[in-house]
Protein backbone atom coordinates (compact mmCIF):
# COMPACT_ATOMS: atom_id res chain seq x y z
CA UNK A 1 0.00 0.00 0.00
CA UNK A 2 1.21 3.62 -1.52
CA UNK A 3 -0.09 7.05 -0.61
CA UNK A 4 0.97 10.69 -0.38
CA UNK A 5 0.14 10.55 3.43
CA UNK A 6 -0.74 7.73 5.91
CA UNK A 7 -2.73 8.33 8.70
CA UNK A 8 -2.49 6.22 11.72
CA UNK A 9 -6.42 6.15 13.02
CA UNK A 10 -9.30 6.49 11.70
CA UNK A 11 -11.23 7.92 13.97
CA UNK A 12 -12.78 11.39 13.94
CA UNK A 13 -9.55 13.10 14.10
CA UNK A 14 -7.92 10.76 11.55
CA UNK A 15 -10.57 10.99 9.67
CA UNK A 16 -11.38 14.72 9.47
CA UNK A 17 -7.70 15.49 8.95
CA UNK A 18 -7.63 12.60 5.85
CA UNK A 19 -10.83 14.14 3.93
CA UNK A 20 -9.45 17.50 4.63
CA UNK A 21 -6.18 16.33 2.71
CA UNK A 22 -8.13 14.31 0.28
CA UNK A 23 -9.65 17.27 -0.74
CA UNK A 24 -6.17 19.20 -1.59
CA UNK A 25 -5.37 16.16 -4.08
CA UNK A 26 -3.22 14.11 -1.58
CA UNK A 27 -3.73 10.24 -2.10
CA UNK A 28 -4.22 9.59 1.56
CA UNK A 29 -4.10 5.92 3.37
CA UNK A 30 -5.88 6.16 7.18
CA UNK A 31 -4.92 2.76 9.23
CA UNK A 32 -8.05 1.91 11.66
CA UNK A 33 -8.40 -0.58 14.55
CA UNK A 34 -10.81 -2.15 15.02
CA UNK A 35 -14.06 -2.63 17.10
CA UNK A 36 -11.44 -4.66 19.91
CA UNK A 37 -9.98 -1.12 20.37
CA UNK A 38 -11.04 2.10 22.62
CA UNK A 39 -12.65 4.05 19.71
CA UNK A 40 -12.89 7.33 21.72
CA UNK A 41 -15.25 8.29 18.68
CA UNK A 42 -17.92 6.16 18.90
CA UNK A 43 -18.49 7.14 22.57
CA UNK A 44 -18.39 10.86 22.42
CA UNK A 45 -20.70 13.05 23.88
CA UNK A 46 -21.38 14.95 20.54
CA UNK A 47 -21.04 18.63 21.35
CA UNK A 48 -19.67 21.83 19.67
CA UNK A 49 -18.37 23.19 22.75
CA UNK A 50 -16.83 26.62 23.30
CA UNK A 51 -17.92 28.21 26.70
CA UNK A 52 -14.72 27.93 28.79
CA UNK A 53 -12.31 26.48 27.00
CA UNK A 54 -9.43 28.58 27.05
CA UNK A 55 -9.14 30.18 30.45
CA UNK A 56 -5.74 30.22 30.70
CA UNK A 57 -4.76 29.62 26.88
CA UNK A 58 -6.46 32.19 24.90
CA UNK A 59 -4.75 30.55 21.66
CA UNK A 60 -6.34 27.35 22.45
CA UNK A 61 -10.07 29.50 22.55
CA UNK A 62 -9.10 31.07 19.52
CA UNK A 63 -9.01 27.41 17.80
CA UNK A 64 -12.22 26.14 19.03
CA UNK A 65 -14.17 29.30 18.34
CA UNK A 66 -12.93 28.99 14.57
CA UNK A 67 -13.91 25.41 14.34
CA UNK A 68 -17.52 26.53 16.25
CA UNK A 69 -17.60 29.35 13.34
CA UNK A 70 -16.72 26.64 10.54
CA UNK A 71 -19.34 23.73 11.61
CA UNK A 72 -22.28 24.91 9.68
CA UNK A 73 -20.25 25.18 6.33
CA UNK A 74 -18.30 22.19 7.03
CA UNK A 75 -21.92 20.02 7.95
CA UNK A 76 -23.57 21.67 4.75
CA UNK A 77 -20.44 20.14 2.65
CA UNK A 78 -20.40 16.87 4.51
CA UNK A 79 -24.52 16.61 3.89
CA UNK A 80 -23.81 17.91 -0.09
CA UNK A 81 -20.80 14.56 -0.50
CA UNK A 82 -22.19 12.37 1.46
CA UNK A 83 -26.08 12.67 1.88
CA UNK A 84 -25.51 12.70 5.64
CA UNK A 85 -27.48 15.30 7.56
CA UNK A 86 -25.12 15.23 10.71
CA UNK A 87 -28.01 16.94 12.91
CA UNK A 88 -25.78 20.18 13.83
CA UNK A 89 -27.60 22.99 15.80
CA UNK A 90 -25.52 25.80 17.28
CA UNK A 91 -28.30 27.20 19.49
CA UNK A 92 -26.18 28.55 22.23
CA UNK A 93 -25.25 26.10 25.35
CA UNK A 94 -26.09 26.04 28.80
CA UNK A 95 -23.63 25.66 31.81
CA UNK A 96 -26.50 24.62 35.09
CA UNK A 97 -25.22 25.96 38.32
CA UNK A 98 -26.51 24.47 41.31
CA UNK A 99 -24.07 26.69 43.07
CA UNK A 100 -23.83 31.07 43.50
CA UNK A 101 -20.11 31.23 44.42
CA UNK A 102 -19.61 28.56 41.61
CA UNK A 103 -20.98 30.39 38.66
CA UNK A 104 -19.89 33.52 39.88
CA UNK A 105 -16.30 32.26 39.94
CA UNK A 106 -17.00 30.80 36.83
CA UNK A 107 -18.03 33.65 35.59
CA UNK A 108 -15.07 35.57 36.71
CA UNK A 109 -12.92 33.31 35.07
CA UNK A 110 -15.04 33.40 31.56
CA UNK A 111 -15.00 37.64 32.28
CA UNK A 112 -10.50 37.20 32.12
CA UNK A 113 -10.30 35.21 28.95
CA UNK A 114 -12.73 37.59 27.52
CA UNK A 115 -10.48 40.62 28.16
CA UNK A 116 -7.48 38.17 26.52
CA UNK A 117 -9.13 38.27 23.71
CA UNK A 118 -9.79 41.86 23.21
CA UNK A 119 -13.70 41.81 24.42
CA UNK A 120 -14.76 39.30 21.95
CA UNK A 121 -16.56 36.12 23.63
CA UNK A 122 -20.02 36.37 23.72
CA UNK A 123 -21.78 35.00 26.48
CA UNK A 124 -23.95 35.91 28.88
CA UNK A 125 -25.08 34.82 32.66
CA UNK A 126 -29.23 33.87 32.80
CA UNK A 127 -30.97 33.92 36.04
CA UNK A 128 -33.11 31.21 37.38
CA UNK A 129 -36.48 33.28 36.56
CA UNK A 130 -35.36 33.86 32.78
CA UNK A 131 -34.10 30.41 32.75
CA UNK A 132 -37.53 29.26 33.58
CA UNK A 133 -39.29 31.12 30.94
CA UNK A 134 -37.66 29.04 28.37
CA UNK A 135 -37.50 25.99 30.29
CA UNK A 136 -40.50 25.97 32.83
CA UNK A 137 -38.77 22.27 33.58
CA UNK A 138 -35.99 23.31 35.09
CA UNK A 139 -35.42 22.44 39.02
CA UNK A 140 -35.66 24.49 41.70
CA UNK A 141 -32.08 23.96 42.46
CA UNK A 142 -30.43 25.68 39.42
CA UNK A 143 -29.88 28.97 40.35
CA UNK A 144 -28.56 30.28 36.94
CA UNK A 145 -26.86 28.96 34.14
CA UNK A 146 -24.00 30.62 31.64
CA UNK A 147 -24.77 30.73 27.71
CA UNK A 148 -22.46 30.68 25.84
CA UNK A 149 -23.76 31.67 22.34
CA UNK A 150 -21.34 29.81 20.26
CA UNK A 151 -22.24 26.39 21.22
CA UNK A 152 -23.87 23.80 20.32
CA UNK A 153 -24.32 19.90 18.95
CA UNK A 154 -24.31 17.28 16.11
CA UNK A 155 -24.91 13.70 15.79
CA UNK A 156 -21.41 12.37 16.55
CA UNK A 157 -22.07 8.94 14.87
CA UNK A 158 -23.07 10.70 11.67
CA UNK A 159 -20.07 12.58 11.56
CA UNK A 160 -17.72 9.88 11.35
CA UNK A 161 -19.80 8.01 8.76
CA UNK A 162 -19.68 10.93 6.64
CA UNK A 163 -16.22 11.58 7.00
CA UNK A 164 -15.24 7.91 6.06
CA UNK A 165 -17.76 8.02 3.22
CA UNK A 166 -16.09 10.87 2.37
CA UNK A 167 -12.57 10.04 2.11
CA UNK A 168 -13.57 6.79 0.41
CA UNK A 169 -15.69 8.22 -2.40
CA UNK A 170 -12.81 10.95 -2.47
CA UNK A 171 -10.57 8.29 -3.44
CA UNK A 172 -8.63 7.54 -0.82
CA UNK A 173 -8.62 4.26 1.42
CA UNK A 174 -9.35 3.18 4.81
CA UNK A 175 -8.21 0.20 5.95
CA UNK A 176 -10.16 -1.26 9.05
CA UNK A 177 -9.10 -3.58 11.56
CA UNK A 178 -5.57 -3.05 11.14
CA UNK A 179 -2.63 -2.59 13.74
CA UNK A 180 0.61 -0.56 12.84
CA UNK A 181 3.35 -2.09 14.94
CA UNK A 182 6.04 0.29 13.75
CA UNK A 183 6.90 3.26 11.60
CA UNK A 184 10.24 3.36 10.37
CA UNK A 185 11.96 6.60 8.03
CA UNK A 186 13.05 5.07 4.55
CA UNK A 187 16.51 5.89 2.97
CA UNK A 188 15.35 8.04 0.24
CA UNK A 189 12.60 9.64 2.24
CA UNK A 190 9.53 9.33 3.59
CA UNK A 191 8.15 6.34 5.78
CA UNK A 192 7.84 2.40 6.07
CA UNK A 193 4.68 1.04 8.16
CA UNK A 194 4.50 -2.34 9.11
CA UNK A 195 1.00 -3.57 10.21
CA UNK A 196 0.23 -6.94 12.53
CA UNK A 197 -1.28 -9.05 10.00
CA UNK A 198 2.07 -8.50 8.12
CA UNK A 199 1.34 -6.27 5.27
CA UNK A 200 3.33 -3.47 4.42
CA UNK A 201 2.56 0.41 4.22
CA UNK A 202 4.86 2.89 2.54
CA UNK A 203 4.31 7.04 2.26
CA UNK A 204 5.90 10.36 2.08
CA UNK A 205 4.31 11.86 4.97
CA UNK A 206 2.90 10.05 7.95
CA UNK A 207 0.56 11.37 10.69
CA UNK A 208 0.05 9.85 14.07
CA UNK A 209 -3.76 10.50 14.93
CA UNK A 210 -4.34 7.18 16.63
CA UNK A 211 -5.58 8.31 20.17
CA UNK A 212 -4.45 6.37 22.81
CA UNK A 213 -2.33 4.32 20.73
CA UNK A 214 -0.01 7.60 20.39
CA UNK A 215 1.98 6.31 23.16
CA UNK A 216 3.33 3.36 22.20
CA UNK A 217 3.78 4.16 18.47
CA UNK A 218 5.31 7.65 19.23
CA UNK A 219 8.33 7.34 20.82
CA UNK A 220 9.67 5.81 16.88
CA UNK A 221 9.16 9.18 15.21
CA UNK A 222 10.42 11.01 18.13
CA UNK A 223 7.32 11.73 20.10
CA UNK A 224 6.99 12.42 23.56
CA UNK A 225 3.29 12.04 22.88
CA UNK A 226 2.26 11.83 26.82
CA UNK A 227 -1.66 10.73 26.63
CA UNK A 228 -3.43 9.38 28.78
CA UNK A 229 -6.79 7.87 29.34
CA UNK A 230 -9.45 8.81 31.13
CA UNK A 231 -13.03 7.32 31.31
CA UNK A 232 -16.50 9.26 30.53
CA UNK A 233 -19.56 7.50 31.44
CA UNK A 234 -22.80 8.55 29.50
CA UNK A 235 -26.64 7.93 29.40
CA UNK A 236 -29.52 8.23 27.34
CA UNK A 237 -33.06 7.66 27.73
CA UNK A 238 -35.64 6.68 26.12
CA UNK A 239 -37.05 8.70 22.92
CA UNK A 240 -38.81 11.95 24.38
CA UNK A 241 -40.45 14.90 22.18
CA UNK A 242 -38.49 17.63 22.41
CA UNK A 243 -38.07 20.18 25.79
CA UNK A 244 -34.44 21.11 26.04
CA UNK A 245 -33.78 24.11 24.05
CA UNK A 246 -30.31 24.17 24.28
CA UNK A 247 -27.43 21.29 25.08
CA UNK A 248 -25.02 21.94 27.97
CA UNK A 249 -22.01 19.82 28.55
CA UNK A 250 -23.90 17.61 30.72
CA UNK A 251 -27.57 17.29 29.37
CA UNK A 252 -28.45 17.82 26.17
CA UNK A 253 -31.80 16.24 23.95
CA UNK A 254 -29.93 14.54 20.28
CA UNK A 255 -31.56 14.99 17.25
CA UNK A 256 -33.76 11.50 17.82
CA UNK A 257 -34.85 12.69 20.97
CA UNK A 258 -33.13 10.89 23.59
CA UNK A 259 -31.67 12.51 26.39
CA UNK A 260 -28.14 12.08 26.70
CA UNK A 261 -26.83 12.60 29.86
CA UNK A 262 -22.91 12.95 30.96
CA UNK A 263 -20.12 12.29 31.33
CA UNK A 264 -18.04 11.10 34.34
CA UNK A 265 -14.19 11.99 34.69
CA UNK A 266 -12.84 9.00 36.00
CA UNK A 267 -8.83 8.05 36.21
CA UNK A 268 -8.82 4.33 35.78
CA UNK A 269 -6.17 3.12 33.14
CA UNK A 270 -7.47 1.58 30.11
CA UNK A 271 -10.92 0.45 31.61
CA UNK A 272 -14.03 1.52 29.88
CA UNK A 273 -16.20 -0.53 31.78
CA UNK A 274 -19.55 0.83 32.77
CA UNK A 275 -20.31 1.39 36.91
CA UNK A 276 -23.20 1.48 39.00
CA UNK A 277 -22.07 4.74 40.72
CA UNK A 278 -20.79 6.74 37.95
CA UNK A 279 -24.53 6.45 36.36
CA UNK A 280 -26.23 6.97 39.57
CA UNK A 281 -24.19 10.10 40.11
CA UNK A 282 -25.11 11.44 36.60
CA UNK A 283 -29.03 10.61 36.80
CA UNK A 284 -29.25 12.31 40.04
CA UNK A 285 -27.41 15.70 38.32
CA UNK A 286 -29.78 14.81 35.64
CA UNK A 287 -32.70 14.95 37.76
CA UNK A 288 -31.43 17.86 39.74
CA UNK A 289 -31.82 20.08 36.54
CA UNK A 290 -34.49 18.51 35.39
CA UNK A 291 -36.74 16.97 37.82
CA UNK A 292 -39.15 15.48 35.03
CA UNK A 293 -36.41 12.84 34.11
CA UNK A 294 -37.01 10.99 37.10
CA UNK A 295 -39.62 9.54 34.95
CA UNK A 296 -37.87 8.89 31.84
CA UNK A 297 -36.35 5.59 31.52
CA UNK A 298 -32.41 4.96 30.42
CA UNK A 299 -32.23 2.42 27.62
CA UNK A 300 -28.21 2.65 27.53
CA UNK A 301 -25.77 3.81 29.12
CA UNK A 302 -21.57 3.12 27.74
CA UNK A 303 -17.90 4.21 28.90
CA UNK A 304 -15.36 5.23 26.64
CA UNK A 305 -11.64 6.78 27.10
CA UNK A 306 -10.96 10.54 26.85
CA UNK A 307 -7.58 11.19 25.07
CA UNK A 308 -6.24 13.63 27.29
CA UNK A 309 -2.62 15.56 27.39
CA UNK A 310 -1.21 17.35 30.38
CA UNK A 311 -2.50 20.25 30.01
CA UNK A 312 -6.01 19.06 28.71
CA UNK A 313 -5.12 20.97 25.12
CA UNK A 314 -4.37 19.25 21.54
CA UNK A 315 -1.27 18.37 20.46
CA UNK A 316 -0.21 19.09 17.16
CA UNK A 317 3.61 18.51 16.62
CA UNK A 318 6.42 18.21 13.75
CA UNK A 319 8.74 15.63 14.78
CA UNK A 320 11.64 17.44 14.52
CA UNK A 321 14.07 13.95 14.29
CA UNK A 322 11.22 12.65 11.59
CA UNK A 323 10.96 15.18 9.70
CA UNK A 324 7.38 14.23 7.54
CA UNK A 325 5.76 12.94 11.04
CA UNK A 326 3.48 14.46 12.36
CA UNK A 327 1.18 13.82 15.63
CA UNK A 328 -1.85 15.19 15.91
CA UNK A 329 -4.39 14.48 19.52
CA UNK A 330 -6.83 16.34 21.25
CA UNK A 331 -10.04 15.52 23.38
CA UNK A 332 -12.20 17.40 21.13
CA UNK A 333 -12.64 15.88 18.15
CA UNK A 334 -16.21 16.88 17.08
CA UNK A 335 -15.63 20.59 18.00
CA UNK A 336 -12.63 20.95 16.13
CA UNK A 337 -13.47 18.65 13.32
CA UNK A 338 -13.83 21.57 10.81
CA UNK A 339 -10.53 23.09 11.93
CA UNK A 340 -8.96 20.03 11.17
CA UNK A 341 -10.52 19.13 8.22
CA UNK A 342 -10.03 22.71 6.56
CA UNK A 343 -6.77 24.14 8.36
CA UNK A 344 -4.66 21.33 9.91
CA UNK A 345 -4.17 20.12 6.43
CA UNK A 346 -2.22 23.35 5.39
CA UNK A 347 -0.32 22.90 8.14
CA UNK A 348 0.99 19.80 7.22
CA UNK A 349 1.36 20.46 3.61
CA UNK A 350 2.88 23.82 4.72
CA UNK A 351 0.78 25.78 2.62
CA UNK A 352 -0.27 29.24 1.97
CA UNK A 353 -2.84 30.06 5.35
CA UNK A 354 -1.90 27.15 7.21
CA UNK A 355 -2.23 28.25 10.59
CA UNK A 356 0.53 28.95 13.64
CA UNK A 357 0.30 25.97 15.74
CA UNK A 358 3.51 26.41 17.60
CA UNK A 359 2.18 26.97 20.98
CA UNK A 360 0.54 23.51 20.65
CA UNK A 361 3.61 21.45 20.01
CA UNK A 362 4.81 19.42 22.67
CA UNK A 363 7.90 21.89 23.36
CA UNK A 364 5.03 23.45 26.09
CA UNK A 365 5.65 20.79 27.89
CA UNK A 366 9.43 20.55 27.90
CA UNK A 367 9.40 24.15 28.60
CA UNK A 368 7.14 23.65 32.01
CA UNK A 369 9.45 21.29 33.27
CA UNK A 370 12.31 23.21 32.71
CA UNK A 371 11.23 26.19 34.58
CA UNK B 1 -58.07 -14.18 15.30
CA UNK B 2 -54.05 -15.55 14.93
CA UNK B 3 -55.35 -17.17 11.97
CA UNK B 4 -55.18 -13.83 10.01
CA UNK B 5 -51.08 -13.31 11.71
CA UNK B 6 -48.21 -14.68 9.82
CA UNK B 7 -46.25 -16.53 12.88
CA UNK B 8 -47.83 -19.36 14.09
CA UNK B 9 -46.94 -20.65 17.56
CA UNK B 10 -44.47 -23.99 18.34
CA UNK B 11 -46.75 -25.50 20.01
CA UNK B 12 -50.32 -25.17 20.85
CA UNK B 13 -50.85 -23.85 23.91
CA UNK B 14 -52.81 -25.17 27.20
CA UNK B 15 -56.22 -24.37 27.52
CA UNK B 16 -55.59 -21.46 29.60
CA UNK B 17 -55.59 -17.82 28.34
CA UNK B 18 -54.81 -14.03 29.11
CA UNK B 19 -57.25 -11.83 27.68
CA UNK B 20 -55.34 -8.36 27.12
CA UNK B 21 -56.65 -5.13 24.40
CA UNK B 22 -54.64 -4.17 21.90
CA UNK B 23 -56.38 -0.37 20.68
CA UNK B 24 -59.35 -1.11 22.41
CA UNK B 25 -59.48 -4.54 20.41
CA UNK B 26 -58.88 -7.80 22.70
CA UNK B 27 -56.90 -10.36 22.17
CA UNK B 28 -56.10 -13.79 23.50
CA UNK B 29 -52.58 -15.11 24.92
CA UNK B 30 -51.05 -17.69 26.50
CA UNK B 31 -49.47 -16.97 30.03
CA UNK B 32 -46.18 -16.07 29.83
CA UNK B 33 -46.17 -14.64 26.20
CA UNK B 34 -44.38 -11.51 26.02
CA UNK B 35 -46.68 -8.88 25.40
CA UNK B 36 -45.03 -8.44 21.63
CA UNK B 37 -45.22 -12.28 20.98
CA UNK B 38 -49.02 -12.19 21.96
CA UNK B 39 -49.50 -9.15 19.38
CA UNK B 40 -47.81 -10.86 16.66
CA UNK B 41 -49.46 -14.51 17.26
CA UNK B 42 -52.93 -12.12 16.90
CA UNK B 43 -52.32 -10.64 13.53
CA UNK B 44 -51.20 -7.10 14.96
CA UNK B 45 -48.60 -6.25 12.33
CA UNK B 46 -47.80 -2.59 13.11
CA UNK B 47 -47.22 -1.54 16.87
CA UNK B 48 -46.26 1.85 16.65
CA UNK B 49 -45.24 5.31 14.60
CA UNK B 50 -41.63 6.20 14.80
CA UNK B 51 -40.89 10.06 16.03
CA UNK B 52 -38.30 10.85 13.35
CA UNK B 53 -40.63 9.60 10.48
CA UNK B 54 -43.90 8.68 11.33
CA UNK B 55 -43.07 5.05 9.72
CA UNK B 56 -44.70 2.37 11.24
CA UNK B 57 -42.67 -0.07 13.19
CA UNK B 58 -43.16 -4.05 14.59
CA UNK B 59 -41.75 -5.85 16.78
CA UNK B 60 -38.38 -6.58 15.40
CA UNK B 61 -35.38 -8.47 17.85
CA UNK B 62 -37.97 -9.85 20.45
CA UNK B 63 -34.54 -9.84 22.99
CA UNK B 64 -34.71 -5.99 24.35
CA UNK B 65 -32.06 -4.50 22.36
CA UNK B 66 -33.82 -2.65 18.94
CA UNK B 67 -36.59 -0.80 20.49
CA UNK B 68 -38.60 -0.91 17.85
CA UNK B 69 -41.40 -2.74 19.35
CA UNK B 70 -42.03 0.04 22.59
CA UNK B 71 -45.95 0.10 23.04
CA UNK B 72 -48.28 2.33 25.76
CA UNK B 73 -48.86 -0.24 28.44
CA UNK B 74 -52.15 0.42 30.64
CA UNK B 75 -50.88 4.26 30.25
CA UNK B 76 -47.39 4.45 30.24
CA UNK B 77 -45.36 5.19 27.26
CA UNK B 78 -42.59 3.72 25.30
CA UNK B 79 -42.75 -0.06 27.05
CA UNK B 80 -40.85 -2.48 25.08
CA UNK B 81 -43.65 -4.92 24.37
CA UNK B 82 -41.02 -8.19 24.09
CA UNK B 83 -39.40 -7.42 27.53
CA UNK B 84 -42.87 -7.06 29.37
CA UNK B 85 -44.97 -10.23 30.10
CA UNK B 86 -48.79 -10.39 28.95
CA UNK B 87 -51.28 -9.89 32.22
CA UNK B 88 -54.85 -10.15 32.01
CA UNK B 89 -56.91 -6.94 31.72
CA UNK B 90 -53.90 -4.90 30.53
CA UNK B 91 -54.50 -2.24 27.86
CA UNK B 92 -52.07 -2.06 25.00
CA UNK B 93 -51.84 0.73 22.74
CA UNK B 94 -49.67 1.90 19.91
CA UNK B 95 -47.08 3.95 20.45
CA UNK B 96 -47.43 7.52 18.47
CA UNK B 97 -44.12 9.39 17.97
CA UNK B 98 -42.14 10.59 20.80
CA UNK B 99 -43.20 10.34 24.69
CA UNK B 100 -44.19 13.19 26.00
CA UNK B 101 -42.47 14.22 29.50
CA UNK B 102 -42.84 17.34 29.67
CA UNK B 103 -46.31 19.22 30.20
CA UNK B 104 -45.89 21.81 27.21
CA UNK B 105 -45.93 19.93 23.45
CA UNK B 106 -42.39 19.95 21.79
CA UNK B 107 -40.75 23.66 21.53
CA UNK B 108 -41.28 26.89 19.62
CA UNK B 109 -39.05 29.78 18.91
CA UNK B 110 -35.84 29.24 21.39
CA UNK B 111 -36.94 31.53 23.71
CA UNK B 112 -33.51 33.18 24.88
CA UNK B 113 -31.83 34.16 27.72
CA UNK B 114 -31.95 37.81 28.25
CA UNK B 115 -29.94 37.99 31.41
CA UNK B 116 -32.40 40.71 33.30
CA UNK B 117 -32.60 38.29 36.62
Amino acid sequence: MRADIAIVGGGVVGLSLAYGLRRLGRAVLVLDGGDGDFRASRGNFGLIWVQGKGVGAPHYARWTRRAAAMAPDFAAELAEATGIDLALRQPGGFDYFTDEAALAAQVTAMEGLRAELGGDYPFEVVGPNALRREMPEIGPKVVGAILGHEDGHMNPLRLLRALAQGVRHGGGRVETGVRVTSIAPLAGGGFALALADGREAAAEKVVLAAGLGAAELGPQLGFKAQVRPQRGQVLITERLAPFITRPSATIRQVDEGGVQIGASHEEVGLDDRETVAATAALARHAVEVFPLLARARLVRSWGALRILTPDGLPIYHRSETHPGAYLVTCHSGITLAAVHARLLPLWIEGAEGAPDLEEFSERRFAIQTAA
Amino acid sequence: MSDASPFRRLREPGPSRVRLTFEGREIHAAPGDSVAAALLAAGVTSTRETPVSGAPRAPFCMMGACFDCVVEIDGEANRQACMTTVREGMAVRRQRGARRLAARGGIEGDGGGDGSD
